[in-house]
């Protein structure tokens, strides 16, 4: 087994623009360049976390991750194993081994369906348990996984029966029941009352100490991942621009949109009132179809320099240990 | 009691027992239930609180607009010493909502028309309260873009054109532009990228300023409060668990109800590493049929048992601090 659960390599996701009489005429084919290339590894065990604003390519990953888009180039291996482009037939085993909570509980489950056959439904596509009766026993201990207690009243319920945090509870039990190696968590809480947000998280970490999981989990929220994950990749525009251990990320953040992302994050103290906040970038966010030349933060940083337009990007390398940036000018910032 | 009357010549609304109930076959949902607070002139009042904790409803009840089966049945609103609840929905529309008092609604991006430029968005919601030549009103439509930061240019686009954070801002320009000197915003925020989410707060702080305007600021996100908000009233089941300064809920001394404790420690802080988050096990109360005595008595961790029997009301127990717990009246 390798160290690494989990291999991205040059990752790439362009999807095709429809094209106007003029570009069928001059044979012009334009692309949303969603995912631009982006290399890291999961390591077995961890929690890896993809941060960044909308539209930087996190869910795309994501689902090219769950076999849900096809990737336009590069490379992906799950254990070693290269699976960019696989048959149906692997396809089925794969999702075996790699499940997803997606982000809303309302509407990732059929509502005439009651939690048992939610559950339920994955084993019976799957074929696994001998009949009814041992399938339903695997549901009731998925359920105790994620305290769903006692498993056999939550079986009986309709999802509109649970609330927002039960019925996130749910999807993480039914991403489970197939014993999957890895799990893809796309904004789990993000549509959970804060109250209860933190409790979600603390059962998804505790399911992934007991069973020895691998997440891959997608956010926006700077301040869940750095308590959720063991790895932050902040995403900008289809790449990744900075990686490394949570604490190195957000207290020492090297590249400038990483600073600009946590210098805009709100934080519960007092004597901020009346204060105008200063998060250093212009502008806004280019359109993935027309993605700068040379590095593709330039046009909103604030320390960009001629040789950050005219050189080639910059590629992710390593600041020291485990944190990687990719920035040109890093080290005079 | 003199400081008390030298207050009230600064409030430019006050909201006296109002009761908003959705009047259901079930029984009626007390979504808001009997609550009273102040907004001062030039301030900012934040209301915090889970979903179904009534903050929404709160103002959709000083709009004056509830939807049915939402009915107020009870209390007054004051806006400059009027009470707006008695009036007829011709007079709030001549003289009320958007005139005096306005709102920026939750994901407000997409109230925009998607096919109608937004320079006739604007034109048409202007003229409809304003008898106004042509020109007269696109002067006073980019004054506001300008107020908001955008140029004439926008006037020409359709909102598809627009990103989120533009299209915020033009919602928040039609929410000036007849000059109301109450603004609402609900979740204003929430579905914006932090970037974009740090530049709208920062244009709200501006025009409070330069406008003269009092905000109430509605929000789930107790982050967000404290660098917007100069006062902020938490509520949980309908009711107001507290109302506080910015100070005596962020400061060091921190908040007083059990309900808002919890919840600042739920919030995760960027600049500090925990091993473990706070959480509130439960969930909210059925408004259909409430829990007798304090709504937060089966999640609260200090219970007593009065909490059980009887409801507390709201106390101020220190200058501007007010707080509807039996257990902190006791210390």
């Amino acid at each position: 087994m390798s160290e690494n659960i989990f291999e991205a390599k040059n990752l790439q996701k362009w999807f095709p623009v429809r094209r106007s009489i003029t570009d069928l005429l001059k044979r012009r084919q334009s692309y949303v360049k969603a995912v631009d290339g982006v290399t890291f590894s999961i390591r077995r065990g961890e929690i890896f976390g993809l941060v960044g604003e909308s539209g930087c390519g996190k869910t795309t990953t994501g689902k090219m991750l769950m076999k849900l888009l096809e990737p336009t180039g590069g490379q992906m291996l799950l254990d070693g194993q290269d699976v960019t482009h696989i048959t149906a037939e692997r396809l089925k085993t794969y999702r075996r081994e790699v499940q997803m909570v997606f982000q809303d509980p309302y509407a990732s489950m059929n509502p005439r369906f009651r939690i048992r056959d939610v559950l339920e439904e994955p084993l019976l596509i799957h074929k696994v348990g001998e009949d009814h009766q041992e399938r339903l026993k695997m549901v009731a201990r998925a359920l105790t996984e994620v305290r769903l207690q006692p498993p056999e009243e939550y079986m009986e319920r309709f999802p509109h029966m649970l609330s927002g945090g039960q019925r996130q509870r749910a999807a993480t039990a039914r991403s489970l029941i197939l014993n999957p190696k890895f799990i893809v968590a796309d904004e789990p809480v993000s549509m959970i009352d804060l109250s209860t947000r933190a409790e979600i998280l603390h059962m998804m970490k505790q399911v992934q100490r007991e069973l020895q999981l691998t997440y891959l989990y997608i956010t926006h929220d700077l301040s869940t991942a750095r308590y959720f994950t063991d790895t932050i990749a902040v995403m900008y525009l289809g790449r990744i621009v900075e990686m490394g251990d949570p604490d190195d990320v957000i207290d020492h953040p090297r590249h400038p949109y990483t600073m600009a992302l946590i210098a805009a994050v709100c934080e519960p103290v007092s004597g901020k009132v009346n204060r105008i906040k200063d998060v250093p970038i212009k502008g806004e966010v280019p359109s993935a179809q027309n993605i700068p030349r040379g590095c593709r933060f330039h046009p909103r940083c604030l320390y960009a320099k001629e040789e950050c337009w005219t050189q080639i990007e910059p590629e992710l390398e390593i600041v020291e240990g485990r944190h990687w940036v990719a920035c040109r000018r890093y080290k005079e910032i | 009691m003199v400081a008390e009357s030298a207050r009230e010549n600064k409030r430019v609304l006050e909201v006296k027992n109002l009761k908003l109930h959705y009047l259901t076959s079930q029984g009626a949902v007390k979504a808001v239930d009997d609550i009273s607070f102040c907004l001062n002139r030039g301030e900012t009042l934040g209301i915090v609180g889970e979903s179904g904790c009534g903050k929404t409803t709160t103002a959709v009840a000083l709009m004056m607009m509830p939807s049915p089966p939402g009915k107020i049945v009870g209390g007054q609103i004051l806006i400059e010493g009027k009470d707006i609840v008695p009036m007829t929905e011709t007079q709030i529309r001549k003289q009320i909502r958007w005139e005096k008092i306005s709102m920026v609604f939750q994901g407000a991006m997409n109230c925009l028309t998607p096919v109608y430029t937004i320079g006739k968005q604007m034109m048409e919601t202007l003229r409809e309260h304003r008898e106004m030549a042509k020109e007269e009103a696109i002067a006073r439509i980019e004054k506001y873009l300008a107020y908001v930061g955008l140029s004439r240019d926008v006037l020409k686009r359709y909102p598809h054109e627009l990103s989120g954070g533009m299209k915020q801002r033009i919602v928040i320009a039609m929410a000036l532009f007849l000059e109301p000197k109450i603004i609402l915003c609900d979740e204003p925020t929430t579905a914006l990228d932090v970037v974009v989410q740090a530049q709208i707060i920062n244009l709200l702080k501006d025009l409070k300023q330069q406008l003269d305007l009092s905000f109430i600021f509605i929000t789930h996100d107790l982050a967000t409060e404290a660098e917007v908000s100069d006062r902020l009233m938490v509520m949980y089941g309908g009711k107001i668990a507290e109302i506080g300064t910015n100070e005596q809920i962020y400061g060091k001394q921190g908040p007083m109800h059990p309900y808002t404790q919890r919840l600042l420690k739920a919030t995760p802080l960027l600049h500090e590493k925990v091993e473990e988050l706070a959480f509130i096990p439960g969930r909210p109360p059925d408004l259909l049929n409430p829990p007798k005595g304090c709504k937060f008595h089966d999640r609260c961790n200090v219970v007593m048992d009065r909490c059980k029997e009887e409801e507390p009301d709201l106390r101020e127990v220190e200058p501007d601090h007010f707080v509807s717990c039996w257990r902190c009246r006791e210390s």
